[in-house]
């Protein structure tokens, strides 16, 4: 049998393609890597009119077919069937902008050319409307020698009638169409071709764009709109503790349920602490924040499907120039708030390679949310609930202050690599600031499940691997009675070498055993201490069950500031070096990410453990 | 005048850019945003700190860019103030 014919999809970026996707295709997505390079390949099938299935795969956005990045290079290579482990299309869907026809015209007359068959979706024709457009579908379809299908993706209006366009050009899947290299069309020629188009097809009544100039006269105000900015971030990260309290209490209950119910089932010994020490405690140490990662993830979904973000990286430019970046940089950086693997990948914006290198090797200094739990354990261990200000609790204050510290240092460092590694001009800055939208519910749904499906995975694969590693090294051999079990195990003999290194930073022995196994993931850290210190209470009567209280009894404040600062700098994600190395194609630079951030982490641990202890904390 | 110089909300139309001035990526990305001989242009934001960037209205779309970038482009305001 013939594989489902290949459909891309293709367009200027912002001119709405992901909504189209998901209109195309719901939940049915796959989202994969094209081999050797680490852009992904977002797929997803659908049935055309006459139910036909085929494949939808939604190409990177970009403005031309001449690459500027490893992203718009996937999308020429695609459409030309030069990309490696993706079939030549049997059909392209150019996505256009209705209400920015005369730019988007210019691709799509670029792709046109090729010789693929085309339909094309002019989007956004609510927007275009309300703007006071009026687009002629049959002269502009006659233009271009392709049929022109309106719809509002975000409203999933008009797919029926794409469907049906798509039947008509799309062949059974067997005949191969040879596609042409790209014709050598200069960008002038073809733009003023695109705007004699545009011009043609379109009657306009008014020039408003009347709610995003309302809206950016506030949110690129000179003064209010960086206050703006400034509340907005600060909201998000209170939001993630205020919001989560609830959920968590839930989730906590649930672990507790278990834990009990197996205690009551199975009899003292090595099963029973496997379940409830290693599997029960460890892993559901770590699903407990999903709240708050989930929260996390909404806020920067929602401001980046508003547009909003765009704003943001406009009125940080200043001061990213300042450090030798772009506003540009900004985006990625803050997508390294909820994981710095998409923000390391989202990178790939970037067009200048130095640019990009400097913002690869600051992006895991961004709090990520995997050290959100490590946070959270230790701020309701060690800092008082109380509350310093309307609405502004002491905790989500130390947490704002430990985000302050990551972006500070970030700053710092590129500043630094700036001006010597990774040296040279800086590469201006150039954004198209798309129209703002309202989110539609169900993209966001769709990325926040996602986002709770890889971190679910996560805590059920490698998480509890490490964990139930971690709890054999510690549980075997048994010590003798009298002796103390979590030195006399494996994990405690390994850690008490690492432990003469990180006590001069005022780390104990539990420490140095937890963050061995915390290199797979930071989160990893919180499991590790909930093992070890279910395991050293043993079989006793548990006066407090939680982590949070066993460890207010067990660690010093200075001890536990140095904890969280280690973990503002440690790169303890294996993951994101990986990401690094991919991303830079060798070994030097995340070495060097690894060798510097440890060097950060370990002096910045030091000072704080020996500044709190000489102030008597 | 250029365009780095242009008044806020004060339309003109691009008379021309010098291309010389520009890094080969910039002036490429700068003719795909748009940029081109008798386009009309308006500044419509500044950024917060020495008011740097600039938001451009060019044709259709508003593209942020820097202000050195924008001393490549000379334009010549609109006469009368339309807007």
């Amino acid at each position: 049998m013939n594989p489902a014919p290949l459909v891309a999809l293709v367009g200027n970026p912002n001119a709405g393609k992901s909504a189209l996707f998901n209109a195309l295709t719901g939940a049915r997505q796959k989202v994969g890597n094209y081999p050797g390079v680490t852009v992904e390949r977002k797929s997803g099938r659908m049935a055309l009119a006459d139910g036909r299935p085929v494949e939808l795969v939604d190409l990177p956005g970009t403005y031309s077919l001449d690459p500027a990045s490893p992203d718009e290079q996937v999308t020429r290579d695609v459409v030309v069937g030069r990309q490696e482990g993706e079939r030549l299309p049997s059909a392209l869907v150019v996505v256009l902008d209705a209400t920015n026809l005369d730019n988007h015209l210019r691709f799509a007359l670029q792709l046109i050319a090729l010789g693929l068959p085309v339909v094309v979706a002019l989007n956004m024709v609510d927007m275009a409307k309300r703007d006071g457009l009026t687009i002629d579908v049959a002269a502009l379809s006659e233009a271009l020698g392709v049929p022109v299908v309106e719809t509002v993706a975000v409203r999933r209006q008009g797919m029926d009638a794409l469907k049906t366009a798509l039947a008509t050009i799309v062949g059974d899947g067997t005949r191969t169409v040879r596609a042409g290299s790209p014709p050598e069309h200069d960008i002038v020629t073809l733009q003023r071709r695109a705007r004699a188009i545009a011009v043609a097809a379109t009657s306009e009544e008014s020039l408003q764009r009347r709610w995003t100039h309302r809206l950016d006269a506030v949110a690129l105000h000179p003064i209010v709109g960086p206050i703006l900015l400034a509340v907005i971030l600060f909201v998000m990260f209170q939001a993630v503790f205020a919001w989560s309290e609830a959920p968590i209490g839930w989730i906590e209950e649930a672990f507790v349920k278990m834990q009990d119910a197996i205690g009551t089932v199975l009899p003292a010994g090595i099963l029973r602490s496997l379940l409830v020490d290693g599997l029960i405690a460890g892993v559901g140490s770590v699903v407990v924040f999903l709240p708050q990662i989930l929260i996390l993830f909404l806020f920067i979904l929602l401001l980046e499907a508003s547009g909003y973000m765009v704003r943001a990286a406009f009125l940080m430019d200043r001061v990213m120039a300042g450090v030798g970046l772009s506003g540009r940089a900004f985006i990625p950086l803050l997508s390294s708030f909820a994981c710095a693997i998409p923000g390391i990948m989202a990178t790939r914006t970037i067009d200048d390679p130095k640019d990009r290198l400097t913002t690869i090797l600051i992006a895991p200094l961004m709090t990520c949310s995997a050290r959100l739990p490590v946070y959270a354990v230790i701020i309701g261990a060690f800092i008082p609930a109380r509350s310093v200000g309307p609405g502004i609790g002491l905790q989500g204050l130390v947490l704002f202050g430990l985000y302050v510290t990551g972006i500070v240092a970030a700053m710092v460092a590129a500043l630094v690599i700036r001006r010597t590694v990774a040296r040279g001009e800086s590469a201006g800055f150039m954004m198209e600031m798309p129209r703002y939208q309202m989110p539609v519910l169900r993209d966001v749904a769709i990325g926040l499940m996602q986002r709770a499906w890889i971190f679910l995975h996560r805590a059920g694969t490698l998480i509890l691997f490490a964990t139930l590693l971690l709890w054999a090294l510690l549980t075997f051999p048994q010590s003798p009675t009298g002796q103390d079990q979590v030195r006399y195990s494996a994990a405690g003999r390994i850690a008490e070498g690492l432990e003469t290194i990180v006590k001069p930073i005022g780390f104990n022995h539990e420490i140095a055993l937890a963050i061995i196994p915390a290199m797979a993931a930071r989160e990893v850290a919180v499991s590790a201490l909930a093992t070890v210190y279910a395991i050293e209470s043993g079989d006793e009567v548990q006066t407090e069950r939680s982590l949070v209280g066993r460890l207010r009894g067990r660690w010093s404040l200075p001890t536990a500031l140095a904890f969280l600062m280690w973990f503002v700098f440690a790169p303890q994600c294996l993951s994101t070096i990986a990401v690094i190395r991919r991303e830079t194609n060798g070994w030097k630079w995340p070495l060097f990410a690894l060798g510097y951030l440890f060097v950060l982490a370990y002096v910045a641990a030091g000072v704080t453990f020996w500044a709190a202890t000489a102030l008597g904390l | 005048m250029r365009l780095n110089e242009l008044p806020p909300h004060e339309a003109a139309t691009i008379r021309v850019i010098d291309w010389s001035l520009l890094k080969t990526s910039e002036a490429r990305r700068m003719r795909e945003l748009g940029f081109d001989e008798g386009v009309r242009v308006e500044t419509l934001h500044r950024g917060p700190v020495g008011m740097d960037p600039i938001a451009c209205r060019v044709g259709r779309m508003t593209i942020a860019l820097r202000r050195a970038t924008a001393a490549a482009v000379s334009v010549d305001p609109f006469p009368m103030a339309a807007e």
